[in-house]
């Protein structure tokens, strides 16, 4: 099977998709003739023409609202961030028009909002940002965070089929870090579900986007001190597959829920409210959270290193919830 | 109300002026050589860097106007604007470094760097959130009365932003004392303007919301000084906003890890020939303002002072991890002023002449 990285990955899933379907189509800055800042979409342009990858001036809001536009005449926009910080720009139209339409009257809007998200690469305070949870508290919306490149592919061939609005999250640390086997031609990751990133039996890491790797890591380490981590990709946090949190809790009755967003309103707080009203008697241990502290992203290296969780953390806390 | 203040205004800069602002421009071009093309592929620092190389006069030309009590929200371009408004060459390498005793103490990068008691409200990358908030600024000045004003920068590429739009009709209708400057430089990102927008002056979009639209040579430093002065004085007469597009060109790429390969060749060397500095010296020159000598000690004074902000830069200390948790709010476990070492030092100077920018 070939080796791809995910921003590969991402690339070639749209790429099929625009081959697949003439009702799919690009917009976004400088996505054009430059390929879009991280190159995302580098030769879209000349295979499949400007009508169809569009240079837009810098307006996020009206790139998200011409993509709801365009959704309600049928077509499937693809609208990139530059920055997925820069959302916040075209905030209204997401959360207020394309979130709520079909719910009021019935019609479908499918269009997808993509970019990077997340720290590591010294953004700063507004390159940096890990904001799906804005958008996780909007019913009407889905929302997306690939892992793997093989997911990466999936889940966007996935979003663009959808028939409601999708965010998908990429993590910039991962694009040209992370290479995994995807396979040639089509498939799909289906949105609301979560896989297992690696068996174990003592404790449950849940988690998703680029601190899947960083739970790999720290079960790795934590396997050679004879303590079996399982880790669990969420993959889609809107809708969440409930199962697969239930299930892998059931199995190991401890569990450290890990991301790199921010702590309160995090993912970790939604999920550790469903374990305590669905899995209280699995537990043998505290619900432990491991997340990003309360403050933006900051820009200094060492600055930003404390703020990010990464393996040694996880370990430590590991190795305390095993010993508990 | 208290009353105006006498605010000096004047179409032609005076001797003295001309030569400051050959000595901004300089050290802009210098100080963002060094950060780009020495510090930044050294690896000391990291992240985006965005300089201003070719369109410095934008900066320099309305800046250097600017009295106490003005407020200037500049835009990731306008390096001068900070060292004009008291920002200490020290402060500013510390901050692009991430050191701990950088106005942001590390927090943010680039030319983020804001302090109401300079007058400095810096740009966040969201392009175009400063447009309204040089409103609100500009609200509070006319309600005091002393005939201040807001300047605001921004590139060609931000006016398609609603928030400039928003921005631009509130200020006319409030008759507020803002000079909207957008620095055209052609370019946004890898976006050419004829895909930004499509009119051939962005000037018209001043009459559009009730306000003069004027152009100017964006590389001339006189014409932006002689433009900006008469909409600073419009702003302080109470008479309400400017709209002033400065047309100049990005000489580098995006950022520095944009070669601009999308940029047509001869552009650049069309427009070295309008290089705003030596359109200066030159003329500074044949007037017999300053001599060649006065010119290289000016040269040499920069260059040392640049290499003394680098090394003291350098020098500092990175701040810790946990400091990061703090000054989320104000008030609470709030550290602010008591760790930043330079800030600590700086004392602004309120006149309006010469500064030096070290310390
Ligand atoms: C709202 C928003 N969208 C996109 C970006 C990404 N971005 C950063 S600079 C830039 C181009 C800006 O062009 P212009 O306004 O002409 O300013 P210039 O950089 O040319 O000085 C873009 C698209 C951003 N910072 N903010
Ligand atoms: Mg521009």
């Amino acid at each position: 099977m070939p080796v791809m990285t995910y921003l590969d990955a991402i690339r070639q899933g749209i790429w099929e998709e625009m081959e697949r379907d003439p009702s799919v189509f690009l917009l976004g800055e400088d996505i054009g003739d430059y390929g879009g800042a991280f190159k995302v979409t580098a030769g879209m342009l000349k295979k499949f023409g400007a009508e169809r990858v569009i240079d837009t001036p810098i307006s996020e809001s009206a790139i998200v609202g011409a993509a709801v536009g365009a959704a309600l005449m049928g077509m499937r926009p693809v609208a990139e961030m530059q920055f997925m910080d820069f959302i916040s720009c075209g905030f209204d139209q997401i959360v207020n028009m394309a979130a709520k339409i079909h719910y009021r009257w019935g019609a479908k809007v499918p269009l997808v909002i993509r970019g990077p998200s997340g720290a590591g690469v010294h953004g700063g305070p507004f390159h940096s940002q890990s904001n799906e949870m804005w958008f996780v508290h909007t019913p009407g919306l889905k929302v997306v965070v690939p892992a793997t490149a093989y997911d990466a592919k999936g889940l966007i061939k996935a979003a663009i089929r959808d028939d409601n609005p999708v965010l998908y999250f990429e993590h910039k640390f991962l694009y040209r870090r992370i290479k995994d086997e995807v396979p040639e031609g089509d498939y799909t990751v289906p949105i609301g579900q979560a896989r297992v990133a690696r068996e174990g039996t003592d404790i449950a890491v849940i988690t998703y986007g680029a601190m899947v790797w960083t739970a790999l890591e720290a079960a790795e380490q934590l396997a050679k001190e004879g303590v079996s981590l399982e880790v669990v990709d969420l993959r889609s946090l809107l809708p969440y597959d409930e199962q697969a949190v239930l299930a892998t809790v059931r199995k190991c009755n401890k569990v450290i829920l890990l991301h790199e967003g921010t702590r309160t309103g995090g993912m970790a707080g939604e999920l550790a409210a469903l374990l305590a009203e669905k899995a209280f008697e699995d537990l043998d241990g505290p619900i432990v959270r491991i997340t990003a502290p309360d403050t933006p992203v900051p820009f200094s290296p060492p600055l930003e290193e404390f703020f990010l969780p990464n393996a040694k953390k996880v370990a430590e806390a590991a190795r305390k919830l095993a010993a508990y | 109300m208290t009353k105006s203040r006498n605010h000096r205004i004047a179409q032609f800069p005076d001797a003295d002026t001309l030569g400051r602002m050959l000595y901004y421009l300089k050290l802009t071009r210098a100080a963002e050589e060094r950060i780009e093309r020495v510090l930044y592929r050294q690896g000391k620092i990291v992240g985006g860097v965005y300089v201003g190389r070719g369109q410095e006069a934008i900066a320099v030309g309305s800046a250097i106007q600017l009295d106490e009590g003005d407020v200037v929200l500049p835009s990731h371009r306008d390096f001068a604007a900070y060292v004009i408004r008291g920002f200490t060459l020290k402060e500013i390498f510390a901050n692009w470094m991430g050191r701990a005793n950088g106005p942001t103490r590390g927090r943010d990068n680039t030319l983020h760097l804001g302090d109401m008691a300079r007058g400095v409200i810096p740009i966040i990358s969201h392009l175009g959130d400063t447009c309204p908030v040089a409103c609100g600024v500009a609200m509070v000045l006319k309600w005091r009365g002393q005939g201040n004003v807001a300047v605001v920068h921004f590139g060609e590429g931000t006016t398609s932003r609603g928030d400039v739009h928003e921005a631009m009709n509130w200020a006319a209708v409030m008759k507020l004392p803002v000079v909207f400057i957008c620095n055209n430089n052609a370019y946004a990102y890898s976006t050419p303007v004829e895909k930004q927008y499509a009119v051939k002056d962005l000037t018209v979009r001043g009459p559009a919301y009730g306000m003069p639209g004027v152009k100017v040579d964006g590389n001339d430093v006189l014409a932006v000084y002689a433009a900006a002065a008469k909409a600073i004085a419009r702003g302080r007469a109470g008479a309400g906003p400017s709209f002033l597009e400065c047309k100049t060109f990005r000489m580098t790429g995006h950022s520095a890890h944009d070669a601009a390969e999308y940029v047509p060749h001869d552009l650049f060397k069309r427009w070295e020939e309008k290089d705003p500095i030596r359109r200066l010296e030159k003329r500074l020159r044949a007037e017999k303002i300053l001599t060649r000598g006065e010119i290289s000690e000016m040269d040499a004074k920069i260059q040392k002072e640049i290499d003394d902000a680098a090394a003291f830069a350098e020098a500092s200390p990175m701040p810790e991890g946990e400091t990061g948790l703090e000054d989320v709010y104000c008030g609470q476990n709030c550290n602010w002023g008591k760790t930043s070492v330079v800030s600590r030092l700086l004392s602004f100077a309120t006149d309006n002449g010469p500064r030096t920018t070290d310390n």
